[in-house]
């Protein structure tokens, strides 16, 4: 078929054999290179967003700027980038490879998920230039349907557009998982990678559309006159948020299980060890997926959800814990016993193993009824939330590109550098956002850009920690173009893993395997 | 492979590629139905609140020509299921006359439904855009409310019937002797396009249930 050297990369050059290809690792380096920008665009505004909180007053911008600032920070980083990141980046590239597959079972839909993506970006990026959004990442009504003078509108229709990017992603990734594995490929073999893809894929699915039907309920409020948020005709703005949390509790998982995909990935080849309990590993993947759409009522403790509901869904969310407390005690048992090389993708994956926690735990904190009084709203929320999202699946995301870097491109990247980076990312995302939990318990409000004078040290704290981790962004940029240039070659299995994608050459051809391979042992067969 | 030309060079055979295809659409309409679920969630809830407001409200709509409606959706959804038995059989000309019929019936029930909305319009029912509603009723604010649910509804439905027609014609375009047909990739499509028909028919009977039947 294909000439010796010629690989998925160098068998076409031209901006068409970009924009028009259908081979899913074509695919994931343009979403690669978009959320990429949606990364800087976001973190723009956070860096914005910190300098402000410098000084107790507010200063550098006006309040109603702050709200805008901070609207344009969640939306983008949660819908541009940690929804679609290691999924849409990473699962695309690797899931074909992993189940010994040419491509996923749709790659025109795969392409088409793309284009959608992007399309629902510019809405959202013309939404931030025509005046900007002030109602937070979570739209709440009535504030967004009948008071908020901003681009509503845009802003909403762009989430609502890139909603089916997800929805067919998740689609096409369900479809390969069962149709198109390998001869000998069970489902108790797949790499736990695949099942946490899965598992997202599952939840993109079904949450999605309702998060879908609550924004679009938004924009026919504004657009139309429609009403049925409006507590005048005796619509209940609290429906909205019932239909909002429904999607995006769920979708908290959707910004957590890849990443555990990944880091399973990593601590089992850089221990050298199986992974410890597969089976209760695959078990608590799909429970999380499972009870992930039961407790979405935590987020309306104090909204005015009925005192029963909220026993519920406190108990509930007490059992959600449970799954990932077991995945995480799984991954300690990996690691005891083994013979640990601390690589880049190893730090980021042991960094990911200590801010998962402890953002976990906060979560549990939160979950219990009479201190989430106290607690909501406040700092510690947002602390709580960034260890994880931040803390856990950035991470994860950085730790998954360091590792399989080498069989996307073919090529290495500096050593030492890369674990500068890594370090630098958990001294300085632990700087930026402890103090927030101490903020929080204090008393500190979230959304506000003035603050009383006594919270100003833990303040300062948090704004350089901020400055370390940006370089801690930063820093793989300018290795990875470097790798790109000079990077010495990788080798097929340059870290001496298992898994099917190592044993095709790097980078892959097209059609991945030059022949289908035959799988006959468990995955994680390190000895 | 003696029919390679219908296979995508990603699958391994022809049964794959079917498999896929259909579980492909069993799980875009999974996604679907949990779209309007949204939806009629928060009409279930707002009509245990307001009962009697909606009922009352309910009773503004036209019951006969919705139930006409029905009559003629449920119609095409036996057409549609003729024209997969057809496919099936090896009769692709047989089944696009059947798709033809499944057209026609579809587009008769959106024009029925055009000339309903335009009733309610006329009559001051239609509390969009800023225009007048003249309810003449009790509790007026909450058959607000109703309306702009039955907007919404039959609105999204209709949207879905839209797509749902211009699949069938472009399959009925596809199907013609001269467009070089391959009769299981044919079949595929057929099978596919009738999925989602049928889910669009199967949503209407919920819509039509919720907002014209319960009216007491
Ligand atoms: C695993 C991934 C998780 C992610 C990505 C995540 C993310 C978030 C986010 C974004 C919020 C704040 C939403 C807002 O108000 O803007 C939040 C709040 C909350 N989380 Fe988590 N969370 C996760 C896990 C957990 C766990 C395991 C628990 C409990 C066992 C938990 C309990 C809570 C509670 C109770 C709140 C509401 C706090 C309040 O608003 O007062 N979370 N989480
Ligand atoms: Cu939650």
């Amino acid at each position: 078929m294909s000439e010796p050297g010629t690989h998925y990369l160098n068998e076409g050059w031209t901006l068409r054999s970009w924009l028009l290809t259908t081979d899913h690792k074509r695919i994931a380096w343009m979403y690669f290179a978009t959320i990429t920008v949606f990364f800087f665009i976001g973190g723009l505004a956070a860096l914005l967003i910190r300098l402000e909180l410098l000084t107790p007053a507010g200063e550098m911008v006006e309040s109603d700027t702050y709200n805008k600032l901070f609207s344009a920070h969640g939306i983008v980083m949660v819908w541009f980038f940690l929804v679609p990141s290691i999924p849409a980046t990473m699962g695309n590239f690797l899931l074909p490879l992993m189940l010994g597959a040419r491509d996923l079972a749709f790659p025109k839909l795969n392409l088409l998920s793309w284009y959608i993506f992007t399309l629902g970006g510019l809405f959202t990026m013309t939404a931030v230039i025509a005046g900007g959004v002030d109602t937070g990442w979570t739209f709440y009504t009535p504030y967004s349907t009948l008071f908020s003078n901003s681009a509503v509108v845009l802003a909403a229709s762009g989430v609502f557009v890139v909603g089916f990017s997800s929805i067919l992603t998740g689609l096409n990734f369900i479809v390969t998982t069962h149709k198109m594995r390998a001869p000998g490929l069970t489902w108790m073999r797949l790499p736990l990678f695949c099942w946490a893809n899965y598992a997202t894929s599952l939840i993109m699915i079904l949450a999605t559309p309702v998060l879908s039907m609550a924004l679009l309920l938004i924009v026919l409020e504004r657009v139309l006159g429609i009403g049925i948020f409006d507590p005048e005709l005796g619509g209940d703005p609290l429906l909205f948020q019932h239909l909002f949390w429904f999607y995006s509790h769920p979708a908290v998982y959707i910004m957590i299980l890849p990443g555990m995909g990944v880091v399973s990935e990593i601590i089992t080849c850089f221990a050298r060890r199986p992974i410890f309990g597969y089976t209760g590993m695959v078990i608590s993947i799909m429970a999380i997926a499972l009870f992930g759409f039961i407790v979405w009522g935590h987020h309306m403790f104090v909204a005015g959800q009925s005192l029963y509901a909220g026993i519920l869904f406190s108990f509930f969310t007490f059992l959600v814990a449970v799954p990932s407390a077991i995945k995480t005690l799984n991954w300690t048992a990996t690691l005891y016993g083994g013979r640990i090389r601390f690589t880049a993708p190893m730090i980021y994956g042991l960094s990911f193993l200590g801010l998962f926690t402890i953002g976990g735990l906060t979560g549990v904190i939160l979950a219990s009824l009479a201190v989430d009084i106290h607690l909501h709203d406040t700092y510690f929320v947002t602390a709580h939330f960034h260890y994880i999202m931040v803390g856990g699946m950035v991470t994860a995301y950085l730790g998954g590109l360091h590792f399989w870097w080498p069989k996307i491109t073919g090529r290495m990247y500096s050593g030492p550098w890369s674990i500068v980076a890594a370090l630098a990312l958990f001294i300085g995302f632990n700087l930026t956002f402890f103090p927030q939990f101490l903020l929080g318990f204090l008393g500190m409000p979230r959304r506000y850009h003035a603050y009383p004078e006594e919270f100003q040290l833990l303040h300062v704290m948090s704004s350089l920690g901020a400055g370390v981790l940006a370089v801690g962004y930063l820093l793989p940029m300018v290795y990875f173009g470097w790798s790109l240039w000079r990077g010495k070659p990788a080798g097929d299995n340059p870290w001496d893993a298992t898994g099917l994608e190592w044993q095709t050459s790097s980078p892959p051809p097209k059609h991945n395997f030059v022949d289908t391979p035959t799988v006959t042992t468990r995955p994680y067969d390190y000895v | 492979m003696s029919d390679g030309a219908t296979i995508a060079s990603h699958f391994e055979d022809a049964e794959q590629q079917r498999e896929a295809g259909l579980m492909g659409m069993w799980l875009f309409l999974a996604t679907e139905l949990l779209l309007f679920a949204g939806l009629f969630g928060g009409f279930a809830i707002y009509r245990g609140l307001h009962g009697d407001a909606f009922a009352a409200a309910a009773r503004h709509l036209d019951l006969p020509l919705a139930t006409a409606n029905t009559v003629i959706l449920l119609t095409s959804g036996l057409s549609m299921a003729l024209a997969e038995r057809m496919a099936h059989a090896g009769a692709p000309q047989l089944a696009r006359r059947w798709i033809a019929v499944t057209v026609a019936l579809g587009a008769s029930f959106l024009a029925i439904k055009g000339y309903e909305w335009h009733h309610e319009y006329s009559e001051g029912l239609m509390p969009l855009l800023g225009l007048a509603f003249e309810y003449d009723g009790p509790d007026a604010a909450q058959a607000h409310l109703f309306f702009d649910f039955y907007f919404a509804m039959t609105g999204l439905h209709a949207l879905h019937m839209l797509i749902g027609l211009a699949a069938l014609v472009l399959l009925w375009m596809l199907g013609r002797p001269r467009a070089g047909l391959q009769p299981d990739r044919y079949i595929r499509q057929v099978q596919i396009t009738g999925m989602y028909w049928a889910f669009v028919d199967v949503v209407w009977v919920f819509v039509f249930t919720s907002l014209y039947l319960l009216r007491s």
